[in-house]
């Protein structure tokens, strides 16, 4: 939890001596509450403030890395309950399961199509972020073959799952370079298991036997005990009623509570509730996306889950204080041409996703004009005096539109016809169109148009 | 450190509303804590679901659904029944789409002679949905509201420009009102605010704070849901503690993503499935939805989430 100035001035010295180019410790201690210093520019602070200003300064939920380099996933440090408090800031990782009792045929097709899924939304490429290796055999060289088909199938961060040790030490012999995650320490295993994630650099995933959060935060906090915090929870919630209330329990204990041994990125199993049903394992996935799970394992990642769980997370997760845009360009609409009608817009990706699909349902070819607003909506834009006549000049006279049609026709949205007036005296050729007011009425309105 | 589970106070309580008649009546919200979480408040009432039917053959609905009903959807009132009897949800919602002045226009007799044919062929209860025309629905809902009298409807939507019509016929009829707002928190408590200086009862009204499909605005409704719901739970705000609708289906089908049907399930069908979940994990107390598959994912959840 984060200290405030005076908290943190009771830690100092207290001899105002100037080292830390600033005045006095007090006018340090409330930089570094506002996070605008570093208590290392001191040099005559104790061990003991160091360790309670460290921990108090170290976010709420562990940031958590998985895999190296290029396939790198970060889960973890999340501040909020809600996402308009801020916003979820590490989106979840969704992991598609293998296991080693799978055929190696069946294991190549899984790769080949992990390969081939790439799907752009809103400029962002999407894909099944992680690999699940399970030793579901429970026999050493099967599940070392495995991880050594998906690494020579397919470049993605790894989490490896094992009961035996032995099999982990041997998969990890040739694969711990890429610092995948490992699976899972328990009561019982857990000082081998935390010596071996720590002797590898990996981080580790907790699951208490016993079961329930007691059980599992005395746990994390025998390992930390050991000097390891790189430590992902699987809750292992007997239901999944259990599972969304502990996710919250342990997301709230982290964040309200700054309950330490709960301060981590959780992993979910969707499939442990779905009996086999895997449209149900993909609605199941989609309260951990809403609800606080960090990465999400599943059997069945078809494109037909997987691109609504892309782009629920897309939702969760963008800035809730800035909204997700769009490029300012010329989107070309069907086989547009010199005489398709030309419509303009604003850069907020939901203007533009709404008005461009009721353009595409029309089936009448047209160019697009998006403005960059800033991704404000049509009146909230005019509004803030971000979609004007001067704006809308600039982007026709700049945008290349005027060589592309041989007509000077411009839609305007219904809601800000007021500015018809002021575009067509600073664009003289140009005659300004007021369309409707909804992108609802676009069909009928480009129908007519084009009739 | 020893773990103690961290609980929230609630101060406030969802209303509880009733709809519909006799044994198929259906009651709605009264919960007293955020989703899912039974361990620190009640939720009397699972999240209900009504399936939506429209006036006239939907010419603009995609495949996968059209392909699910065929010719019944010719035959307002066989359709009706065939989604009480096959897919059983816990409502049914007509939407009135045929009086749009852009579609087919159909006046108001017109109009209240569908809702007396489906009212007749049910015994769930049932929503009357204009088609959002705020003129038009002003134009029929009285008609509309009377050819159910008695049935305990729910009616929709209101308006801030028609919520005294909407809610007259309410009154007069003995049905609930759904109000409509702009996805805007403040926008929806106005309404409901205006609508009870009426005089129409708090008791009857759901709010409908617009839903957004998946992928095109759905952020806006779940956050719009999560911040009335802790406003009626946690700071006891009388004029946000009605229950939540979402209009899923309509929306959820309409985006570019559901027309795809190359997949082994259609893309809508989890399009809708996955909107609805959305909306239930922030607050959601009752969705309206197309696809009986979607409605099936949506039960099985819910009866995993609430029903031990
Ligand atoms: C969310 C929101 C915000 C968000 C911004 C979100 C965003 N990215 O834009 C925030 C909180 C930041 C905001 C701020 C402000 N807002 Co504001 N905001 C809204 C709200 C609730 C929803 C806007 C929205 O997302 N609409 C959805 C999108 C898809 O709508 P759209 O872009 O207009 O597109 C539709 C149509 O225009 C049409 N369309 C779009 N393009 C085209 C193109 C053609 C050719 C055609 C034919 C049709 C068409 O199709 C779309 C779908 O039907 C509205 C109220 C409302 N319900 O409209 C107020 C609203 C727009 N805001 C308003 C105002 C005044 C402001 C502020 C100035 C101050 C304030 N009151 O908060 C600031 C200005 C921002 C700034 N930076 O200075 C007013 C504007 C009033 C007016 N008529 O002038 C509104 C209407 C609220 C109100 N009733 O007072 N706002
Ligand atoms: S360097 Fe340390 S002791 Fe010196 S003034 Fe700064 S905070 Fe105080």
């Amino acid at each position: 939890m984060a200290l405030s100035g005076i908290q943190i001035f009771k830690y100092l010295p207290k001899t105002n001596c100037g080292k830390c180019k600033f005045p006095t410790c007090l006018a340090f201690a409330m930089k570094l509450a506002a996070k605008q210093a570093s208590l290392d520019d001191c040099p005559d602070a104790s061990n003991e403030a160091k360790e309670i200003l460290g921990a108090a300064s170290e976010p709420p939920i562990r940031l958590i890395k998985i895999g190296t380099g290029e396939d790198l996933y970060k889960v973890g440090e999340e501040a909020v309950m809600f996402r308009h408090e801020k916003t979820f800031y590490n989106p979840c990782g969704f992991s598609r399961m293998i296991k080693d009792t799978d055929s190696t045929d069946n294991i190549k097709l899984i790769i080949s199509n992990l390969n081939d899924f790439v799907y752009e939304r809103v400029g962002q490429h999407l894909k099944v972020d992680i690999i699940y290796i399970k030793n579901e055999s429970g026999d050493k060289d099967k599940f070392v073959n495995t991880v050594k088909l998906v690494q020579a199938g397919i470049k993605r961060p790894l989490i490896l799952d094992s009961s035996n040790i032995d099999n982990l030490k041997a998969a990890l012999d040739i694969c711990a370079d890429k610092k995948p995650l490992i699976y899972a320490a328990n009561e019982d295993n857990y000082e081998t298991m935390t010596a071996l994630a720590k002797e590898k650099g990996c981080s580790l995933v907790v699951t208490s036997i016993q079961g329930g959060l007691e059980a599992l935060s005395v746990l994390t906090e025998k390992i930390t005990g050991l000097g390891f915090k790189d430590i992902v929870l699987d809750p292992a919630s007997k239901s999944l009623s259990s599972l969304v209330q502990e996710l919250t329990q342990i997301r709230r204990a982290a964040i309200k509570k700054s309950f330490k041994p709960l301060g981590f990125p959780v992993i979910i199993f969707s499939g442990r509730y779905s009996d086999g049903d895997r449209l149900l394992e993909a609605n199941i996935s989609a309260i951990g996306v809403s609800k606080y799970a960090s990465i999400i394992v599943m059997n069945d990642t078809s494109r037909e889950i997987m691109i609504p769980l892309f782009a629920m997370r897309q939702n969760i997760y963008t800035d809730p204080q800035k909204p997700m845009q769009v490029e300012e360009k010329i989107y070309k609409i069907g086989e547009a041409n010199e005489d398709s009608p030309v419509l303009i817009t604003t850069n907020f990706s939901l203007t533009y996703f709404i008005v461009a699909g009721e353009v595409e349902n029309s089936k009448v070819p047209s160019w697009l004009v998006v403005a960059n607003v800033e991704g404000l909506s049509v009146l909230t834009a005019w509004a803030a005096g971000k979609f004007t006549p001067e704006k809308i000049t600039k982007l026709v006279k700049e945008s290349g539109i005027e060589s592309m049609v041989k007509h000077r026709k411009l839609i305007i949205p219904g809601y800000v016809a007021v500015l018809s007036g002021g575009i067509e005296s600073k664009l003289p050729d140009w005659k300004i169109q007021v369309g409707p007011r909804e992108a609802s009425g676009i069909i009928n309105f480009l129908k007519n148009y084009a009739a | 450190m020893s773990f103690t589970i961290p609980k929230e106070i609630y101060s406030g309580k969802i209303k509880e509303m009733s709809v519909g008649n006799g044994d198929k009546s259906v009651k709605v919200g009264g919960e007293s804590t955020f989703p899912f979480l039974t361990f620190e408040g009640e939720i009397p009432n699972i999240p209900r679901i009504a399936v939506e039917i429209t006036d006239v053959y939907p010419e603009d609905w995609a495949d996968p659904l059209k392909s699910v009903y065929g010719d019944i959807m010719k035959d307002v009132s066989g359709w009706a029944k065939y989604v009480e009897e096959k897919i059983k949800p816990d409502m049914l919602a007509l939407r009135l789409i045929g009086t749009h002045p852009d579609r087919q226009n159909r006046s108001a007799i017109e109009a209240a002679d569908t809702v007396k044919k489906v009212v007749d062929a049910i015994n769930i209860p049932l929503i009357i949905l204009g088609s959002n025309h705020v003129e038009k629905d002003t134009e029929i809902i009285q008609k509309c509201a009377e050819a159910a009298k008695g049935k305990s409807a729910i009616i929709g939507k209101a308006q801030e420009a028609n919520y005294k019509t909407f809610a007259a016929a309410a009154t007069s009829c003995g049905h609930s009102i759904i109000a409509l707002s702009d996805l805007d928190i403040n926008l929806a408590k106005q309404l409901n605010i205006l609508l009870t200086q009426s005089g129409f009862p708090a008791e009857k009204i759901f709010m409908d704070t617009m839903s957004s499909a998946l992928g095109y605005g759905m952020e806006y409704t779940f956050s719009v849901i999560e911040r009335i719901k802790i406003a009626a739970l946690m700071q006891n705000d009388t004029m946000m503690q009605m229950p939540i609708v979402n209009d899923v289906g309509i929306e959820a089908w309409k985006v570019k993503e559901s027309k795809d049907t190359t997949t082994e399930v259609p893309m809508g069908v989890m399009w809708e499935a996955i909107t609805s979940m959305s909306f239930l994990s922030a607050g959601g107390d009752m969705l309206i939805m197309r696809h009986p598959e979607a409605v099936n994912i949506i039960r099985k959840t819910v009866n995993k989430l609430y029903i031990k």
